[in-house]
């Protein structure tokens, strides 16, 4: 009984709050602003910085604490995605469920299609355009707004943030672009 | 985060209280894939507009976090390391930066079904080839490095 509680998906209502309750807790902690994407910033001064101006700053003193949370995000993925997964498919909507067949999607069984996302299909060109191309958009992008879906969706909507009300409306309005234009053309049917 | 590199401020001490981010982490981590937020499924139901889960979860997190964040930027306010808690503004200047920055970002998170956060929790979910959207995630940022000083902002 308890296992099978344990392994239930969580609703939006616990969901949400615990999103919230962790960038507060942050700030709380140490004053420190959640988002996530500055870890990628953090990694390339750390790794490769080059001689890019971009990159040259103490990342120890500004990003570590960063660095260390990702680390338990890896730690968490693995509790909460392997420890405790879900053996359902994921209960999207029957109307999602039905606009992703139509795309093509024929696996549900994990959190994410393993027919689009796996070893395999990075040697298609599909699969590269999605797995190498969508990553690195996303690094750029990120790194260009300065946030992404934390930094800009939680921490600057809930400090109530111009800059990043204009970063969510164009993230959303550019990934509802995506999926619905870029999409057909990926998923192999 | 100042691009400057930082004057060795001798008052300043080390990063503490590393362990409390690590479970913050772990906690966020738990978060996410409980709550099905790395899930493609669920991305792609939002982006398509066919359930509110999503925009549920958005809403929910920014109604529990503003008021948070409004108490502890209050007056004098400190944080458990000692510092006066603060939220620096972004800076809005002409707002090229978050349209398009923006724009890029969200190709890529609506093809990928995952933004950062997520990235990294699917990897210690198990699916491993997100190893590779990470490592392309930090070869863009490294570019947008690279290309920042021609780039309007």
């Amino acid at each position: 009984m308890i296992g099978q509680l344990l392994h239930r998906p969580w609703p939006w209502y616990v969901t949400g709050p615990l999103v919230g309750l962790v960038a507060a807790g942050l700030l709380a902690i140490g004053s420190k602003q959640f988002g996530v994407s500055s870890n990628l910033r953090h990694l390339c001064a750390a790794v490769v910085p080059g001689k890019v101006a971009y990159f040259k700053y103490d990342w120890r003193r500004s990003g570590l604490w960063n660095l260390v949370f990702i680390a338990g995000v890896v730690v968490g993925g693995f509790v909460g995605g392997v420890l405790l997964a879900n053996p359902e498919p994921v209960a999207i909507t029957p109307a999602a469920h039905a606009s992703l067949a139509t795309l093509g999607i024929r696996d549900w069984s994990g959190l994410v299609p393993r027919q689009l996302f796996n070893w395999h299909m990075l040697l298609t060109v599909r699969g590269f355009v999605m797995i190498v191309g969508g990553g690195f958009l996303i690094g750029f992008g990120t790194a260009y707004a300065g946030g992404c879906t934390s930094g800009h969706g939680i921490t600057g909507l809930a400090d109530l943030q111009v800059p990043s009300v204009i970063a969510v409306i164009s993230f959303f309005a550019a990934g509802a672009a995506a999926s619905f234009l870029l999409l057909p053309l990926l998923v192999p049917r | 985060m100042s691009a400057t590199p930082t004057i060795a401020a001798p008052s300043l001490p080390r990063e503490r209280l590393l362990g409390a981010y690590l479970v913050m982490g772990v906690l966020f981590g738990v978060v996410l894939t409980k709550g099905e937020l790395v899930s493609w499924y669920r991305i792609q139901e939002a982006l398509r507009f066919k359930g509110p889960y999503l925009y549920l979860v958005f809403a929910s997190a920014v109604a529990v976090a503003a008021p948070a964040f409004a108490w502890l930027k209050r007056k004098a306010a400190r944080s458990l390391t000692g510092e006066r808690i603060r939220l620096p503004p972004k800076v809005l200047g002409r707002g090229t930066r978050y349209v398009a920055g923006g724009a890029l970002f969200g190709l890529g998170w609506g093809i990928v079904g995952a933004c950062p956060g997520p990235l990294f929790a699917l990897v210690g979910a198990g699916v491993g080839v997100m190893v590779v959207v990470c490592l392309a995630a930090v070869a863009g940022t490294w570019t947008y490095g690279y290309l920042r000083p021609r780039l309007p902002h």
